[in-house]
């Protein structure tokens, strides 16, 4: 709290068992006396969910001016108020019978399931009836059953008979997720908690509920049965999903991880996560992973190699070679400044890009001028007057980016604006005003926030069009990438511009910093190329003067790019660093397993540009991070890059620290609307937060609470089309097309939406482009 | 109060004992019938019946409560009582134990209820046959046979995996997989209702 607010809120003193505790106006009884280190028994208080007393259990005896209650209250729903006198369990006998009382009564109906209930050992029923339970049961009737367990999803488990009816997961979906789609159902002793028959649970953020049960009643069909508390190492990780940045726990059990639940951090991801960054994991153990080097023999196969030998391989085929780079998106901060450096320093080149997806020149002028060292964070959401979305869309694309722009709907009506073609199930829950054009973007305020997408790159002049919008209303602007890696890889310049810690490559002075800081003569000046150009050079007959002739590829798949991103890379020496086997791998001369992310350390930077450093997870991993391998190759060159560890890479970075000079001048592009021409349609489409992403493979639980792909259409175009709500469409390019069922939204006639990746429906590989026009007909 | 040290002066034993270690000084004549005398258990000892078994020809069975290697238990169809609750393996103070459940399912069962043990080891390098996680046990699936011959020539043969502590298959069990007994619940498995083999 800063000390303005310090004193503008009242501060009230209530004694709680004999000592005094001073808390802001409004605290909870139950909240105050955690601040003395008294803990009163709970099950539905939760700090981030309004009060409920729902379960009774944190009964304390209050006395105000000298009036007592006349029976024991609900600490966790009564806010201090000054002379308040407050005895716990620990001073007053009737409070501590009350407690017994209550839990007596949870106890009747709870089944004596402990031993197969996946909560036993870490559950709070287990520990508060020992601490505040009567040691003997005095019950003999016979308990409440229920079928069990029922599936609320794919993915979470309803055990009713274990339900204490605290409602936490409720108030959860409903305030912090928006989904309301379970309720406590029936009274009494058959009170439960329910499904609506017509909606199925299907929450981005449906982990978190049981995450929160109290008890083992909301169960995680993945983890089910898989271990005890005392099996697990438990290790602070950061998510690799998307570029939240949400804070991790995962637990591996004998090498393997097991679970994943969301950490703590207030100031990014409260205590939530979404669903992906809980049980997309499996990828790890996958059975495709890359075990050992390999290199393409002469036969046209791959054989497995020693690493000296797949280092000196790829050495050899990068020797004297007009090489690029091209990162990938997920790569750490310490592996990007590695790939950064290796360019630069073993390769000689500016030819080096982070982004593997759809982009365009004018992004690349945005990262080095706007986005790079932005410093818009979660907290400038929070004090919005308004929070503009374009090429944005939360739920799907960050989706705690979503939750703290829903909470501050829910609790405060801020205003949000989005240029999404049709109101989606996350920009109707944020109550957003649909904009067709950027022009129309109104009332910006300095309190404002306008976040860019990586999809603006689509529209030629569209960044454009919002930097300009920016710099009139004096906004703050945040660029939010889908990826983990890509704002750690725009800071350690892995990219074609700019030099590690947003140094614009074309200055001197920058430049200079960085020779000084890796100790070379001089760096390459030639300005580098993008993706899309790199892979185009790759392509080249090798006596053009633009050719290239390797290329080194960290993490991506080249169907993220386009669809003849692949076939680019073909007449070319590949080196792969990958984790598992892929389409790259596939083609590639030299193959180098690197570690996932629990098995290395390292930093992702979310999209705040905050650090989200963590440890290896396995301690005993064989498998290195991308840095200390492209280390090997570069001492193997000749070219050493002296980055032998992620935490000398990490030394290195804090020395080097970042451009404090003036950016490199943004190149601005009009903004040009096109109107499809004939009866084709544009095409709008982004990912969905659960789809065919390749690090949620195998996860069948997972993808059974993906949302179902669906065409959208405007009713006046379904009508043309002679289409009704479900029937199918096929929409079709030259390259190829696709079928999926309609669903009719409010929304432009001259626009059909597309899910870009998901089962049926991945644009890229079967239409060839992601923006642009097609042609749509009933199939 | 008293210094416990010190003896006190009607401490019998302790003077005796002070006497038999006195150092032996002017040995009488006949002294050495009476070290004769000293033979005689030894004399009377070879008309008594051998108590040295011949091992390992001949055994002898052990009291009947030995802790002995560990069984696992089933349930007269077969299936098996253990539920993969880790309970032993949380009780074993030399952890020993491991055990890693997974779900029954309608088409595959094991043991009655949701849960079953998949993986379940049982390190005899480790073990000291203390019992604990018998007593840990909610389910009556382990307990302890007679059995001590645990000695092999790897330390990799002395863990036990599921199959080789799991009980033999008596008359009437069937081997799991298989269904509950028609028109039973696992309640009635738990609570002992369950006679006769498998009617699966
Ligand atoms: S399922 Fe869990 S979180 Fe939901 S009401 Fe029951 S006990 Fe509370
Ligand atoms: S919101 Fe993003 S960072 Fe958080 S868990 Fe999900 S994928 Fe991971
Ligand atoms: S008998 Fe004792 S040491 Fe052996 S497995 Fe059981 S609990 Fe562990
Ligand atoms: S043997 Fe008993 S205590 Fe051990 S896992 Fe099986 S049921 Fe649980
Ligand atoms: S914790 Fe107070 S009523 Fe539940």
């Amino acid at each position: 709290m800063t000390p303005e607010q310090l004193t503008e809120v009242e501060m009230i003193t209530v004694v709680i068992d004999g000592f005094e505790v001073t808390v802001p106006k409004g605290t909870l009884v139950i909240r105050a006396a955690e601040k003395l280190g008294i803990q009163i028994p709970r099950f539905c208080d939760h700090p981030l969910l309004s009060p409920a007393g729902a379960c009774r259990q944190c009964l304390v005896d209050i006395e105000i001016n000298g009036r007592a209650f006349p029976k024991p209250q609900a600490s966790c729903t009564i806010p201090v108020e000054n002379n308040m006198i407050v005895k716990t369990q620990l001073t007053s006998p009737v409070a501590d019978k009350a407690q017994k009382g209550i839990m007596e009564l949870l106890l009747i109906n709870h089944p004596l399931d402990c031993p197969v209930c996946d909560k036993g050992g870490e559950c709070p029923l287990q520990n508060q009836a020992m601490s505040n339970g009567r040691p003997e049961s005095r019950y003999e009737g016979v308990k409440r059953t229920f079928d069990k367990p029922i599936s609320i999803s794919s993915q979470v488990l309803l055990d009713r008979e274990r339900c204490v009816l605290c409602a936490r997961c409720t108030r959860f979906s409903d305030e912090i997720a928006g989904d309301p789609f379970i309720t406590l159902n029936e009274r009494g002793a058959l009170q439960q908690v329910g499904i609506y028959e017509s909606d199925p649970f299907e929450s981005y953020y449906s982990g978190n509920t049981v995450q929160i049960c109290p008890v083992g009643a909301l169960t995680g069909a993945s983890y089910r049965f898989r271990a005890r508390p005392f099996d697990l190492v438990s290790v602070d990780s950061a998510c690799e999903h998307c570029a939240s940045g949400c804070a991790m726990r995962t637990d591996i059990r004998r090498g393997k991880t097991l679970r994943r639940l969301a950490g703590e951090d207030a100031s990014v991801n409260e205590e939530w996560n979404c669903d992906k960054g809980r049980w997309a994991f499996k990828y790890l153990s996958s059975r495709e992973r890359v075990a050992t080097p390999m290199i393409r023999g002469a036969d046209g196969e791959l054989h497995e190699a020693s690493w000296p030998e797949a280092i000196a391989a790829a050495a050899a085929g990068l020797k004297g070679k007009r090489a690029g780079v091209l990162v990938g998106g997920r790569a750490t901060l310490e592996d990007a400044y590695g790939y950064s450096k290796f360019a630069r320093v073993a390769l000689g080149t500016n030819d080096i890009d982070f982004r593997s997806r759809p982009h365009s020149a004018e992004e690349t002028s945005f990262l080095a001028s706007v986005a790079v060292n932005a410093t818009t964070t979660y907290k400038d959401i929070d004090k919005a007057d308004q929070v503009v979305l374009l090429g944005f869309e939360p739920e799907d694309e960050s989706p705690i980016v979503f939750l703290r722009i829903f909470k501050q709907v829910k609790k405060r009506g801020l205003v949000v604006t989005s240029d999404a073609p049709f109101a989606s199930r996350g920009s109707t829950k944020l109550k957003a005003k649909l904009i067709t054009s950027i022009s129309d973007v109104t009332g910006l305020t300095e309190k404002s926030v306008v976040i860019v997408g990586e999809r603006l790159s689509e529209t030629a002049g569209a960044l454009s069009a919002a930097v300009e919008l920016v710099n009139k209303s004096g906004a703050k602007l945040a660029w939010i990438p889908r990826r983990a890696g890509e704002r750690g890889a725009l800071e350690a310049g892995a990219i074609a511009n700019l030099l590690p810690g947003g140094r614009p490559i074309s200055e001197t002075s920058a430049r200079v910093d960085i020779q000084t800081a890796w100790s070379v003569p001089a760096l390459p000046i030639t300005p580098g190329r993008t993706t899309n150009e790199i892979l185009e050079a790759l392509n080249l007959v090798s006596d053009d003067v633009s050719a290239l002739d390797a290329v080194v590829i960290g993490g991506l798949d080249p169907a993220d790019i386009s669809s003849q991103a692949l076939s680019q890379l073909l007449n070319s020496f590949v080196v792969s660093l990958e984790i598992s086997h892929s389409s790259v791998t596939a083609i590639a001369d030299v193959v180098l397993p690197v570690a996932a992310v629990v098995e290395k350390s390292g930093t992702f930077l979310d999209w705040e540009g905050r650090s989200r450093a963590f440890d290896k997870g396995i301690t005993d991993a064989l498998t290195r991070s991308d840095v200390r391998i492209l280390s090997m190759i570069a001492d193997e060159l000749g070219a050493p890059i002296e980055l032998p560890t992620v935490s000398a890479t990490r030394r290195e970075i804090a020395a080097v620290g970042k451009w404090d000079g003036a950016k490199a001048e943004f190149t601005k592009i009009t903004l040009t609307s096109k109107s499809p021409t004939g009866d084709k349609l544009n095409l709008s489409s982004w990912r969905q937060l659960l789809d065919l992403g390749s690090l949620q493979l195998g996860e069948a639980n997972l993808a059974g609470t993906s949302r179902k792909a669906a065409a959208h259409i405007s009713s006046s175009r379904a009508e043309k089309l002679g289409v009704t709500y479900g029937q199918e469409v096929r929409i079709s390019s030259e390259l190829g097309s696709i079928k999926l069922p309609v669903v009719i939204s409010q929304m432009s006639d001259d626009t059909i939406w597309v899910p870009r990746n998901s089962q049926g429906s991945q644009v890229i590989a079967s239409l060839g482009f992601v923006s642009g026009q097609v042609t749509v007909v009933k199939a | 109060m008293d210094n416990p040290l010190t003896p006190r002066s009607n401490d019998k034993g302790l003077a005796a004992a002070a006497k038999a270690n006195a150092p032996i000084e002017n040995q009488e004549a006949g002294s050495f019938f009476k070290q004769l005398l000293g033979f005689w258990v030894t004399f009377v000892t070879q008309f008594k019946k051998p108590n040295t078994v011949q091992y390992p020809e001949g055994k002898v069975p052990t009291e009947e409560r030995f802790h002995g290697r560990h069984q696992l238990n089933r349930y007269d169809d077969g299936l098996e009582k253990c539920i993969g609750c880790e309970l032993c393996a949380w009780a074993c103070p030399a952890d020993a134990i491991l055990v890693e459940g997974a779900n029954n399912t309608e088409e595959e069962r094991f043991s009655p209820g949701e849960r079953y043990g998949k993986v379940y080891q049982i390190n005899y390098l480790r073990c000291i046959f203390c019992g604990l996680c018998i007593e840990a046990c909610p389910t009556r699936a382990l307990t302890m046979t007679n059995e001590y011959e645990l000695a092999d020539s790897s330390r990799s043969k002395l863990i036990f995996e599921k199959e080789d502590l799991l009980a033999p298959l008596r008359a009437g069990m069937l081997q799991p997989p298989h269904p509950m007994q028609d028109g039973k619940t696992h309640t009635d498995y738990y609570l002992g209702n369950i006679k006769g083999g498998s009617n699966a």
